[in-house]
C-alpha cells in the first residue's frame, strides 16, 4: 500500500531524512520509533503533505501512484490520515461541524453526494460512542479547551469518522493516562482491518502493548537503521537507544 | 467646478423645490453656511488622517434626482431579504418607489422623510428630534442642508413593530455619476421595539457618493436593532453618519457588514442619557481589490451604570486598506461603566493594510474598560490540519474566516438575515459549502 524509496526531504536547508526506506502492506500495523530529533515527526508530516517540507529524493507511492505532487487534502481524499502530534486548536468551529464538512468535502473529490444529515448523526453517535467521547463535547470548538488526553481522544475519533486507508498515529499517546490510553488503543484496534495499514509513531513502548505491531523500525539520523518483530521494541524500552547508535558507529 | 462648489452655489435651485417657511428650512439655511465654511474633511483632521476623499470629490456628480426611474422588483429582488416578511422603504436615485415599497400608519409610522417634513401631523416629532444630535460637522451638515428624502419611522410608546423594516436606496447608473444624501429620522419611544436592515446598491459601474444621515432616538426601555449592509459595487462610495440617543435602560445594537464599494466611511456615534444602557457595536468587514473601510465609532458614557460592547472583525486581501478608529469616553458621572472594544483582523496579502486606533478618554475611576486589537495572518498549522482531513484550500481558508467573524455573525437576531449575510460572506470568498457554525 505504501512504499518510501530512498526519501530524502529537508526543512528550511536542514536534511533530516537522509535516504529512508519503508514498506507497508494492507492490514499491517508498524512502529516507527527513534529518538527525539531522529525524524519521526518529519515522516508524518511528509506522508500527509505538508508543504514546509522539501522532498530532494527517492519518492513515496500511495498504492502505486507517487503522491510527492499531491496536496494535502488530496491525499486525505485517498484515504491518508494523521493523528497530530499537537492537534490545533481552532476557535469557532465545533467538532460536529468540523467533520461534516471534512466528510462531504472528501465525499465530493470521490465523487459521491454529500451524506445525508441523518446517515451523519448517526455515524457521529456510534463513533463517539467508540471513544467513550460525551456529546456535548461535539459541540465544542475544535480541541479548543481540550486537556492534552482529550485532544488525542478527539484525533482518534477523526480517524474513525474518516476511516482511512493508511493511518499515521503521530505519538498519539502522549498526553494520555493509563484509561485514555486504553480507550484509544481499542478504537484503533476497532478500526484496524484487512484493506487499511497503521503506522504508529510512538517513543515508548507502552502505546504498543495495546496496539500490536506487525513490524517495528528504528528511526535513526533521517535512516531506518534497523526492522524487526514486536520483540524489537521490548528491547529498546529496556535498552534504550544507545546499542544501536553503537552499532551503526560501529 | 468644483463639487463645494457646485454644491453650494445649487443650493438656490434647491430652495426653489421645497416649502422655504417651514421651520426646517432655517436649520437647512444654518448648514449650508457651517459646510461652506467647512467644506468636506481632508487627511489634515486627524479623524479622517487614513481616508482621502479627494479621488471620490472629482467626479461630477448630479445632485439632484432628475427623473423617476423604475425598477422591477424581480430584477433586484436578490437585494431584499424577500423570504421575510417586512416593510420597505425603498428609493431610487434618490426619489421614492411606492411600487417597490411597503409603508405602513397603522399604530406606527414607516414613511418618507419628504412627508414627514410637511405635514403638521409630524410636527412635534420634527421640532424634537430633527437634526438633534447629528453634529455640526462638514458632512453631516452638507446632509442636513439638502435634506428632503430618506425614511422616517416612528414607533410611539409600548409598540412592537410587528416586523423589521428595510431601507434600501438603489442607484440605477442612468446619470454618469451620482450623489445621493438620503436623510432617515427613527425615534423609538418607551418599551417599543423595531428592527431595521438598510442598504444602499448601485446597478451599475458608475460612480455614486452617497453622504447618508440617520438620527435615532430610543428611548426608556426600548430596543432598537439596526443592521446595514454594506456590499456595494466597486465604484461607489458610501459616508454613512449614524447617530444614536439612548434613554435609561434602553438597548441599541446596530451590525455593520461591509463586504464592499469602493470607499466605506462609516460614523457610528452612541449617546448614553440615562442609567443601565447597553450599547452594542459589532462588524464584519471582509474586502479586496483597493476597496477602504473606515469604521469611526464613538460611545460617549454619560451616566452611571451603562455598557457598551463593540466588536470588529476586519480580513483584508490584495491591497485593500481597513481603519478602526474606536472612541469612548467616560465622563466624571458616569462610574460604574463597562465599556468594551475589541478589533481583530486577518492580513491576507502582504499589501493589504489595516490602522486601528483605539481612543479612550476615561474621566470616572470606578470604570470597568478594555480594549484590544489584533492584526495577523491565517494560521498555517490550522490550515494544514483541516487540508488533511480532505478539506480544500479555499474550504479550509474560508472555513477559518467563518469562525473568525462568527461570534458576530453569531449576534444576529433575525435568521433569514443571517442566512442572506451567510451566503453573501461564501460568494465573496468563493466557496459553495454552507457553513452552519
Amino acid at each position: 500500500m505504501l512504499e518510501i524509496k530512498d526519501l530524502h526531504a529537508s526543512v528550511e536547508g536542514k536534511e533530516i531524512l537522509k535516504g529512508l526506506n519503508l514498506n507497508v502492506k494492507a492490514g499491517e500495523i508498524h512502529a516507527v520509533m527513534g529518538p527525539n530529533g531522529a525524524g519521526k515527526s518529519t515522516l508524518a508530516n511528509i506522508i500527509a503533505g505538508k508543504e514546509e517540507y522539501e522532498v530532494t529524493g527517492g519518492g513515496i507511492l500511495l498504492d502505486g501512484e507517487d503522491i510527492e505532487e499531491l496536496a494535502a487534502e488530496e491525499r486525505a481524499h485517498k484515504g491518508v490520515f494523521l493523528s497530530f502530534q499537537y492537534p490545533v486548536e481552532i476557535p469557532g468551529v465545533t467538532v460536529t461541524n468540523f467533520m461534516k464538512t471534512a466528510i462531504n468535502e472528501t465525499r465530493k473529490a470521490q465523487g459521491l453526494e454529500e451524506m445525508p444529515a441523518k446517515d451523519m448523526l448517526k455515524k457521529i453517535r456510534e463513533k463517539s460512542e467508540l471513544l467513550e467521547i460525551d456529546r456535548k463535547f461535539l459541540s465544542r470548538s475544535l480541541n479548543e479547551g481540550f486537556s492534552g488526553g482529550e485532544k488525542k481522544r478527539n484525533e482518534i475519533f477523526q480517524m474513525a469518522m474518516m476511516e482511512p486507508k493508511l493511518a499515521i498515529l503521530d505519538e498519539t499517546d502522549s498526553g494520555l493516562d493509563i484509561d485514555a490510553l486504553r480507550i484509544v488503543a481499542n478504537g484503533v484496534n476497532k478500526l484496524k482491518g484487512e484493506n487499511n495499514a497503521i503506522i504508529v509513531i510512538t517513543h515508548y513502548q507502552r502505546l504498543l502493548d495495546h496496539i500490536v505491531p506487525d513490524y517495528v523500525h528504528v528511526l535513526y539520523d533521517g535512516k531506518i537503521v534497523k526492522s524487526g518483530s514486536k520483540e524489537l521494541a521490548l528491547e529498546l524500552e529496556e535498552k534504550g537507544y544507545d546499542w544501536i547508535k553503537e552499532e551503526i558507529n560501529a | 467646478m468644483e463639487l463645494k462648489d457646485k454644491l453650494v452655489s445649487s443650493f438656490l435651485a434647491f430652495e426653489n423645490t421645497i416649502n422655504i417657511d417651514a421651520p426646517v428650512h432655517d436649520i437647512r439655511s444654518q448648514a449650508i453656511k457651517v459646510f461652506e465654511e467647512k467644506g468636506f474633511p481632508t487627511k489634515k483632521e486627524e479623524a479622517w488622517k487614513y481616508t482621502s476623499l479627494n479621488a471620490v470629490l472629482k467626479h461630477d456628480y448630479s445632485i439632484f434626482p432628475k427623473e423617476e426611474n423604475a425598477l422591477e422588483f424581480k430584477d433586484v429582488k436578490k437585494y431584499f431579504l424577500y423570504d421575510l416578511d417586512t416593510y420597505k422603504i425603498v428609493f431610487i436615485d434618490g426619489k421614492y418607489s411606492s411600487h417597490l415599497s411597503e409603508t405602513t400608519h397603522d399604530k406606527i409610522d414607516v414613511c418618507l422623510m419628504s412627508s414627514a417634513l410637511v405635514h403638521d401631523k409630524y410636527k412635534p416629532i420634527i421640532d424634537n428630534y430633527f437634526n438633534k444630535i447629528a453634529p455640526k460637522d462638514g458632512l453631516t451638515s452638507l446632509n442636513t442642508a439638502f435634506s428632503k428624502e430618506g425614511a422616517y419611522i416612528y414607533i410611539a410608546k409600548n409598540k412592537l413593530a410587528d416586523k423589521p423594516i428595510q431601507i434600501i436606496h438603489f442607484s440605477t447608473g442612468k446619470e454618469s455619476a451620482q450623489m445621493l444624501q438620503p436623510r432617515n429620522l427613527i425615534v423609538v419611544e418607551e418599551n417599543s421595539h423595531v428592527q431595521i436592515i438598510e442598504r444602499h446598491q448601485s446597478l451599475t459601474d458608475n460612480p455614486v457618493l452617497t453622504n447618508a444621515v440617520t438620527e435615532i432616538f430610543v428611548d426608556k426601555r426600548a430596543i432598537v436593532d439596526y443592521y446595514k449592509i454594506q456590499n456595494d459595487n466597486q465604484n461607489a462610495s458610501l459616508i454613512d453618519n449614524t447617530y444614536i440617543e439612548q434613554q435609561a435602560q434602553s438597548l441599541a445594537s446596530v451590525h455593520t457588514f461591509a463586504f464592499g464599494g469602493n470607499i466605506t466611511r462609516n460614523n457610528l456615534n452612541f449617546y448614553q442619557k440615562g442609567e443601565g444602557i447597553d450599547s452594542v457595536l459589532n462588524g464584519v468587514t471582509i474586502i479586496e481589490g483597493k476597496q477602504h473601510v473606515d469604521h469611526n465609532t464613538l460611545v460617549h458614557h454619560k451616566e452611571p451604570n451603562c455598557e457598551s460592547h463593540q466588536d470588529y472583525k476586519g480580513i483584508f486581501d490584495e491591497k485593500a486598506t481597513g481603519v478602526f478608529n474606536g472612541k469612548i469616553i467616560v465622563d466624571k458621572e458616569a462610574q460604574k461603566t463597562n465599556a468594551f472594544q475589541s478589533n481583530n483582523n486577518i492580513l491576507l496579502s502582504d499589501k493589504a493594510t489595516i490602522n486601528s486606533k483605539p481612543q479612550l478618554e476615561i474621566f470616572a475611576d470606578d470604570v470597568k474598560c478594555s480594549h484590544g486589537c489584533t492584526i495577523g495572518q491565517l494560521d498555517d498549522n490550522a490550515l494544514f490540519y483541516m487540508k488533511s482531513r480532505g478539506i480544500g484550500e479555499k474550504e479550509a481558508r474560508a472555513l477559518l474566516m467563518y469562525a473568525f467573524a462568527n461570534n458576530v455573525l453569531e449576534s444576529v437576531k433575525i435568521p433569514q438575515l443571517k442566512t442572506r449575510i451567510n451566503k453573501l460572506i461564501a460568494n465573496k470568498l468563493g466557496v459553495s459549502i454552507g457553513f452552519d457554525l
